[in-house]
């Protein structure tokens, strides 16, 4: 109450002050269904998550009552520190999804903001129609899709049949585990790990087997997400760029800025918080890959190339009854996310000053003061 | 999207399994505490059926299989008094995960060898093999698939074996006769090297230690000791055997189905693209329902350096040690591993009797699979550890890349693995 005291004073007359007691009452009161329903869906559940993470449940009875020891940091340090088939595992998962990272999100914000830029040119015809073309893989369920991609990747499937017209052999892509570095490597004459790479200090998996790249089952699963994903951030885009005044647009032909430059030094800065949603959203949802490799039937394989952490909690608990550990990796991926939206965040924050650097360069500086303070 | 399917189902999964751990906590205290407790809540040979309605979950093959089972419930229903429902699992394992976390089990349930040890060793499951009245009749070697530290926990539903599956019209079309079958690895490659076509491999089966393992069993080797307590995975034997498969892909005489546009052994002899497959005795209905215009015929395998060898692979009836009426599903099951009753599942479906009793009735009906049934003789089972079928899937990641691997290697990295679960 003392911390309301100080916050009620400014509000004008003294009438309201009587009525502020049954307010805050009606203020729990509105917001209790929420609260409860998250305590009940969110706070409650990871709390139990995280106990099952220091605990050796075994999947039988209620680990909160008596069915479960605590065994502090054993299940981290299986997926973590320990040698072992687990540590492995773990590594070879985390090694595919960050390839897998890597390659989605760069490319579904480019494609997307392609996309959304294209699709926003007030002369292009029909721009209804192809909105609609471009967000329709959105909206198609998952497994529809990874089906439909298994089949167009088959050995005979139509990408290869496709590639044979212009005489190239294709792979067998959703069969073959060789990473594409690897691949590229091997076009360089090495194909073995040199001995430097051959330690496995990480994880336990080796420098080499770090650098393979992801393998080209998975580089069928990196092209799926770009083309399913870039029709909803395309929206998000449309909705941004809809949102910049055309005299902005106008400003920057007159200060005689070319049409490339416009979009580097104007469009581009402006868009900066829907690049922040954009990108967050695609880092929490690459770091979550499930369903592909669930629907691909392969429990990850070939060779482990497609496993992912997340579905490799799945697996761990489901099917190998070592609940602790499965919880252990969910919570490692939890950090994982949390860090790397944080070092997104700091790179993508605002700068406040233009950099005095640009400030004096003849044709872009000036622009880039004026894009600055135009906002 | 995608993105947010993906957030959705492990939301949905996060939910799932809060909601068991919710429902879990309001049951109260589950009463574990450790594999006595488990001995005591047991069925004791004095216990009655007292009458609970039983629940039994089954991972189906197919309707044929659920009415099956239903049927056989039923019956039982009517001589015994107590009501029996019987569902069929979309995700067996999952489903089973489930009720064990959630306190409330299925009383009777398929289980799979691979998942024997983790449920044995949590004290889940009820050991009740002994009472059974049929307990010496089943093979032996099936029983060691469900023997966790020296205890058998379950009865062995039926079983299946690998034989060696040849289309009859590709093998008379390269000129073969019946005298031409198999019987040594050198015949073998020769075999697959005269069915080998432009269009046709001589050989296929998945690159799996499912199938490879049946090479290491005829050199003499195998994944463990004949007791099951030591890992023997890097032996010359076993070198042997991933080396002859090695050279067969090599020479292009073997391919995987998945190198064939198959997606198993079945696929592959049935569209033509492979002359002969290692499939256990489930390729007969997938060849009547998919392929019925492909004759082909089942041989045993060939026996390799260390005489003939196949892997056997079968589930059992597990029951659960907090199931409300154990008697009762004890009884249950001793009525489904009966003789008679696993020849009506013979017959509806496809299996083979977990019974040796039943030896030359199935051989007389089912003349054309008594390869399978022959190979129980000889057949080996996989290692019966928790965590096993962890290593099992990460030798058979290696083994798909063996075409070009070090057969050394990948040898001894699985040691390293089994022996760590073995311990």
């Amino acid at each position: 109450m003392s911390d309301d005291q100080p916050r009620r004073a400014p509000r004008p007359g003294g009438a309201r002050r009587s009525a502020s007691g049954g307010q805050a009452l009606s203020g729990w009161l509105f917001i209790t269904p929420v609260i409860v329903i998250l305590g009940v869906f969110l706070v409650i559940p990871i709390a139990m998550a995280a106990w099952v993470s220091v605990s050796d449940w075994n999947g039988r009875g209620n680990p909160f009552g008596g069915a479960a020891g605590f065994v502090g940091v054993d299940n981290y340090a299986a997926i973590l520190s320990d040698p072992g088939l687990q540590r492995q595992d773990f590594g070879t998962a985390l090694r595919n999804n960050v390839y897998y990272v890597m390659l989605v999100v760069p490319l579904q914000t480019i494609v997307s903001l392609t996309l959304a830029v294209l699709v926003n040119r007030r002369i292009l015809q029909a721009r209804g129609f192809f909105r609609t073309a471009f967000y329709f893989p959105s909206v198609t369920s998952t497994v529809a899709i990874t089906s439909l991609f298994l089949f167009l990747f088959t050995a005979s499937g139509a990408v290869n049949r496709l590639l044979a017209t212009i005489g190239v052999d294709g792979p067998n892509w959703t069969q073959d585990a060789r990473g594409v570095l690897h691949i590229l490597l091997a076009g360089l004459g090495v194909d073995s790990a040199p001995v430097a790479l051959q330690g496995s200090p990480l994880l336990g998996v080796s420098w080499w087997n770090w650098l393979a790249g992801p393998s080209l089952a998975m580089s069928v699963f990196i092209i799926m997400a770009i083309f399913t994903t870039s029709g909803t951030f395309m929206l998000l885009f449309i909705a941004a760029l809809q949102n910049i005044g055309g005299e902005v647009e106008e400003a920057g032909v007159m200060d005689g800025a070319s049409g490339w430059q416009r979009f580097r030094l104007i469009t581009v800065p402006m868009l900066r918080p829907t690049l922040f949603t954009v990108i967050t959203l695609g880092l929490i949802g690459t770091w979550q890959v499930f369903d592909q490799i669930y629907t691909a039937g392969e429990a990850g394989g070939p060779s482990k190339t497609t496993l992912t952490p997340a579905f490799l909690s799945y697996q761990t608990s489901f099917t190998g009854n070592r609940w602790g550990q499965g919880a252990a990796i969910a919570f490692v991926l939890f950090a994982i996310i949390v860090a790397m939206t944080a070092v997104q965040r700091w790179v993508l924050r605002e700068r406040d000053t233009v950099p005095r650097r640009k400030r004096f360069v003849l044709s872009d500086g000036t622009l880039a003061a004026d894009a600055q303070g135009g906002r | 999207m995608s993105r947010a399917r993906t957030t959705r189902r492990t939301a949905t999964i996060a939910l799932a399994a809060a909601t068991a751990l919710t429902l879990a906590a309001c049951g109260g205290g589950g009463g574990f505490d450790d594999e006595t407790d488990a001995g005591d809540n047991g069925a004791g040979d004095g216990a009655e059926d007292n009458g609970e309605a039983l629940t039994v979950l089954i991972g189906s093959s197919g309707d044929a299989e659920t009415q099956a089972v239903q049927a056989a419930a039923a019956a039982w229903s009517a001589e015994s008094g107590t009501e029996v429902e019987v569902v069929a699992a979309t995700d067996l394992p999952q489903e089973l995960s489930q009720g064990f976390a959630a306190d409330d089990p299925p009383d009777v349930f398929y289980l799979g060898a691979d998942n024997l040890a983790s449920y044995a060793s949590n004290g889940s499951l009820l050991p009740y093999v002994d009472q059974l009245e049929n307990a010496d009749d089943f093979y032996p070697v099936l029983l060691q698939s469900f023997t966790y530290e020296g205890t058998a926990y379950c009865a062995p539903k039926d079983f299946s074996t690998l034989g060696l599956v040849i289309n009859t019209d590709a093998w008379e079309a390269a000129g073969l006769t019946d005298d031409d079958i198999p019987t040594t690895w050198e015949e073998l490659s020769a075999v697959a090297q005269q069915l080998t076509t432009d269009t046709q491999v001589g050989l296929s089966f998945g690159a799996e230690w499912q199938r490879i393992g049946t090479f290491m069993a005829q050199a003499g080797g195998g994944l463990t000791n004949p007791e099951g307590n030591e890992a023997t995975v890097d032996t010359p034997e076993n070198l042997a055997a991933l080396e002859y498969v090695q050279q067969m892909l090599a020479d292009g005489t073997l391919a995987y189905p998945g190198d064939i546009n198959a997606g198993w052994g079945g696929e592959a002899l049935g569209l033509g693209a492979a002359a002969m497959v290692i499939e256990g005795n489930w390729i007969v209905g997938a060849m009547t329902n998919n392929y019925p215009d492909v004759s082909y015929r089942v041989v045993e395998l060939p026996a390799g350096p260390g005489g003939q060898g196949t892997l056997q692979f079968t589930n059992c009836w597990g029951v659960a040690a907090d199931g409300g009426n154990t008697a009762g599903a004890v009884d249950l099951v001793g009525f489904l591993t009966s003789s008679e009753q696993q020849m009506e599942f013979a017959a509806a479906f496809g299996v083979m009797p977990s019974v040796q009793s039943v030896n030359e009735e199935w051989t007389e009906q089912f003349p054309e699979q008594a390869a399978f049934l022959a190979g129980a003789d000889y057949a080996q089972g996989g290692p019966v550890a928790q965590g096993a079928a962890d290593v099992i899937s990460d030798f058979n990641s290696q083994l798909q890349g063996l075409k070009d691997a070090d057969p050394q290697a990948i040898l001894t990295a699985v040691q390293a693995n089994l022996e760590a679960v073995l311990g």
